[in-house]
């Protein structure tokens, strides 16, 4: 294992020990290589962002934290244990939430509902004495309504509590994934492109409500975003990726100033 | 009403009938308010718990008898506790409007020399901690939501629950001082401290007692017949003064329950949740929901809009004459009845008024259509006409003589005199003490013996007894052809389209009258989306041929209706432009409380004033904004000015020599 220490960040924030490590990541489709002997790490309590032009494998990574895909060659480990090979809503029940780029909301359902399907993972009750209302079942419903109205009040959504997501506009939409996702009580939190779409207001928006969830719950968070500026501002650490090869890793600044980063971006003759 | 001097039956401050109530009705709900989803319930007994425990915190922070307790936020629980716990510890609570900017807020805290500040969130703590170094006498501030305020300098900052906390734990030390001070409040020591609105100039703070407060909430509740079991919904600024005898005086006064919504969004949600008793609002949130009961209405299927229409024509008619106790014919009111069960209703249901026993609207006058609208359901919905000076009551609406032209007679223990210029003046238990700091208004607004200038102008209708409110006294003025030119007459009659959302009506000292209107953008927008047009921005909506179009049609038709008023005939609008932005109180534009401010207006667009009266066909104009987080931008744009159709003025009927 790496050092356990952590570290301090800019704005005063006490950074644990590494939370999530990806070690020599290699992820292949046929003979296509979406991503090329990755390693970084992501430590408890920090805002890690992945960053890179498009086709540079981002969400590619982001499926093998959530377990969606399993790596070709290299390892997950998770609080310190190697990770077995898993399905992804066995990986949400370890704690790892998550939001999609093009939002995966059930349209039909109320905002309510779609928010209680995020606590899915912490409800044992059998079909039975759910279907009858009774019981456990009762209990363990009331239990998990309080935790999601805790953060429908949190995330400021209580005036569309009723509302079908279908007839919600996109900005608020990508707010009621990220109520889903809180619900679940996640040790780290996976972002993809929360920002994707918004405009500027909205954008502050959300920027305001994910530096908030980490701020009060502590939540982990490993977000996706290609709105340069917002990634700059609200991350302590950066990975950089570019087909599919990591080219940078570190602060903002670090990454900024980063020759291969703004050759990536700005594009070099080949 | 005998002995004054002792305070009403003995009760002579707010924390004196907190403490009877929870003394004789501790069980009943004195607050409500809804967190995470359900209605959370606090008693009398409870609530005195809760505000005596903030108010020994209040004493371990150290406030003295006399300090200005400043609090800022919408209307929760809390904030109320606080306003009384401030009370209890002899000092004077001061509600400032929640939207309003740190700058205004500067102005207000520095007046009232504040020494703490009880506020909602984090918002508020920011734009206090902004001008704080600015404050003379400010030292510390109490927050109720900790959201996002966990790594702010704690010296001067404490949580609300933390500060009740310390209270209980030093109840015993504390208690005897709390019980001196509580004991010590007088019948003419000063209750709360609210800043008018101000339409010209600086704010001010206007001073009432707890007489002018208790004897108020007393006599209206009486008059309303007001009970223990009503339910009312407090949504209105704290800051204003009827907040605070609705949700304080009254309250405190009949001992009901005051409902706080969740948020501000929830309001409509949670207000049909409650379905209030007792309601007030002014005139612009009626407006606002016929709006959006009229475009929801021609988004239905043919089938309910038709039956919609056709009762609704039905209630109009017989509706108000049913509320009144005059005689109906029974085939109308079994028509009636059988429109209540498929219209009404369902309706009155979906609005939250299904139980209204009194609702009120004051303000600013409500349009007659409006008015009989909610009539017509069968809402006791009535008129009163006050100000904050005069702790709310002037003129009050008696059940049975409501109109919607007419603002009542008046309050029960209030004066009224006209003066010779038409301006109203009034003398009540209920007159404020005095404006802070500032003898020399109020010595113009308060002559020795009492009476006070409203500045409004109006007249006592023979026949009735009730008052009738024509405008502002200052904004009633001459045109240049001697007529009379009372602008808010036009204006409102305009605001009645649900198209039009604010209008400023010009003409004093001039040949003819021209207006600047703003568009609804709900309802244009809606209508644009049905008529298949398309716009990208407000601005652009506002300038498309067909928006004026059919705002044109509106005009010319308010113009025939004025053409048939004997003494205003002249106010007809002869020409009229869409404004390009909405006007904001944050621009200055309007007042916190949506008033238009009149000569700012005039002379910010002075440039579209002239093009108006040059003959012009279109003007090019630049605006400042203010965006909500205080930046300032320009938008600019190119107006069409319209000439709209005017009508013969109706000949009066000279009688013959």
């Amino acid at each position: 294992m790496k050092d356990t220490e952590g570290y301090v960040t800019a704005d005063g924030r006490q950074i644990g020990g590494v939370l999530m490590e990806l070690r020599n990541i290699t992820l292949k489709f046929g003979g296509v290589t979406a991503i090329n002997d990755i390693s970084f790490d992501i430590r408890e309590g920090e805002i890690r962002a992945i960053i890179g032009p498009n086709g540079a494998g981002k969400s590619s990574m982001l499926n093998v934290i959530s377990g969606f895909y399993t790596p070709t060659e290299g390892s997950v480990w998770y609080k310190g244990e190697q990770r077995p090979k898993m399905k992804p809503y066995e990986v949400a029940r370890m704690g790892v939430a998550r939001t999609f780029q093009n939002i995966a909301l059930f349209e039909g359902m109320t905002v309510l509902d779609n928010v209680m399907t995020g606590r899915l993972t912490h409800m044992n009750a059998g079909i039975l004495s759910q279907a009858i209302w009774w019981g456990s079942a009762r209990d363990e419903e009331m239990e998990n309504r309080e935790k999601v109205e805790r953060v429908i009040d949190f995330l400021e959504i209580q005036n569309i509590r009723k509302t079908p997501v279908g007839r919600l506009p996109y900005g608020l939409k990508k707010r009621v994934e990220l109520a889903r996702a809180l619900a679940a009580e996640p040790s780290i939190l996976l972002l993809d492109e929360p920002m994707a779409g918004m405009n500027v207001e909205e954008k502050e928006d959300m920027s305001r409500f994910i530096l908030d969830v980490n701020d009060e719950f502590g939540t982990t968070i490993c977000l996706i975003e290609h709105d340069m500026g917002v990634v700059m501002d609200l991350s302590d650490r950066v990975v950089v990726m570019d087909y599919g090869r990591k080219i940078g890793d570190g602060s903002p600044d670090e990454v900024r100033s980063n020759q291969d980063v703004i050759d990536a971006y700005l594009g070099v003759p080949h | 009403m005998a002995h004054l001097t002792e305070g009403a039956e003995g009760s002579r401050s707010i924390p004196a009938l907190l403490a009877r109530n929870a003394r004789e009705f501790g069980d009943s709900p004195a607050y409500r308010e809804k967190e995470f989803g359900i209605w959370q319930t606090w008693s009398w007994a409870e609530t005195e718990e809760e505000i005596e425990a903030f108010a020994l915190g209040l004493l371990t922070l150290g406030v003295a008898e006399g300090d200005s307790v400043a609090v800022i936020g919408r209307n929760r629980p809390t904030l109320y506790w606080a306003m009384v716990a401030a009370q209890m510890c002899g000092a004077i609570p001061v509600p400032l409007y929640q939207d309003a900017n740190a700058e205004e807020m500067a102005y207000v805290l520095d007046h009232c020399g504040a020494r703490f500040a009880v506020v909602a969130d984090q918002e508020q703590v920011d734009k206090v901690i902004e001008v704080q170094d600015r404050l003379s006498r400010f030292e510390q501030m109490i927050y109720v939501d900790p959201r996002g305020l966990r790594k702010y300098d704690h010296s001067k900052l404490h949580l609300f629950s933390s500060v009740q906390g310390e209270g209980r734990a030093a109840r015993d030390r504390l208690l005897p001082e709390l019980e001196r001070r509580r004991g010590g409040l007088g019948y003419d020591d000063t209750c709360v401290m609210l800043y008018t609105s101000g339409t010209t100039g600086k704010p001010k703070g206007v001073v009432l007692s707890n007489r002018n407060i208790i004897e108020s909430g007393k006599a209206s509740s009486e008059f309303d017949n007001l009970r223990r079991d009503d339910e009312v919904l407090a949504y209105l600024p704290m800051a204003w003064v009827g907040d605070f005898i609705f949700s304080i005086g009254q309250a405190y006064w009949t001992g009901f329950c005051v409902n706080c919504p969740e948020s501000a969004e929830t309001l409509l949600t949670d207000l049909r949740e409650i379905a209030p008793t007792y309601y007030f609002a002014p005139p612009r949130v009626f407006e606002t929901q016929l709006t959006q009961i009229m475009i929801r209405m021609e988004d239905a299927s043919p089938l309910k809009r038709r039956m919609f229409h056709y009762f609704m024509d039905h209630a109009r008619r017989v509706g108000p004459r049913i509320l009144d106790g005059k005689p109906v014919g029974t085939w109308d009111r079994v028509k009636y009845r059988l429109g209540e069960v498929l219209v009404y209703g369902p309706l009155k249901n979906a609005m939250g008024f299904s139980r209204i026993r009194v609702g009120y609207t004051a303000g600013e006058a409500i349009g007659p259509e409006i008015f009989d609208f909610f009539r017509a359901l069968g809402i006791n919905l009535k008129q009163l006409y006050g100000q904050t000076e005069a702790t709310v009551f002037i003129t009050i609406q008696p059940d049975g003589e409501v109109r919607s032209d007419t603002v009542g007679v008046p309050a029960p223990g209030v004066e009224l005199r006209i003066g010779d210029n038409g301006e109203v003046y009034y003398r009540s238990p209920g007159t404020f003490v005095e404006y802070y700091k500032n003898p020399e208004s109020t010595a113009e607004t308060k002559d020795p013996e009492g009476w006070v200038a409203t500045g409004d102008a109006g007249f006592i209708e023979e026949s009735s007894g009730h008052l009738r409110i024509i405008d502002r006294a200052k904004d009633v003025g001459k045109m240049a052809d001697g007529g009379m030119f009372a602008p808010k007459y036009v204006e409102n009659k305009l605001k009645f389209y649900p198209n039009i959302l604010e209008v400023v009506v010009f003409g004093a000292s001039r040949e003819k009258c021209c207006a600047f209107i703003n568009i609804d953008l709900s309802a244009v927008g809606n209508w644009a989306e049905r008529h298949n047009i398309a716009y990208s921005s407000y601005q652009e909506l506002a300038g498309h041929p067909q928006v004026l179009d059919m705002i044109q049609r509106h005009v010319e038709e308010t113009n025939e209706s004025i053409a048939r008023d004997e003494m205003l005939s002249g106010c007809q609008v002869h020409r009229f432009l869409v404004l390009h932005k909405e006007l904001d109180a944050d621009d200055g534009e309007l007042t916190r409380t949506r008033k238009v401010r009149r000569k700012v207006i005039g002379e910010k667009f002075e440039d579209l004033v002239n093009a108006l009266y040059d003959g012009s066909d279109s003007v090019y104009t630049e605006t400042e904004v203010t965006y909500e987080d205080g930046r300032k931008g320009k938008i600019k744009a190119t107006l069409e000015i319209r000439d709209a159709r005017v009508f013969p003025v109706a000949q009066p009927q000279v009688a013959a020599e």
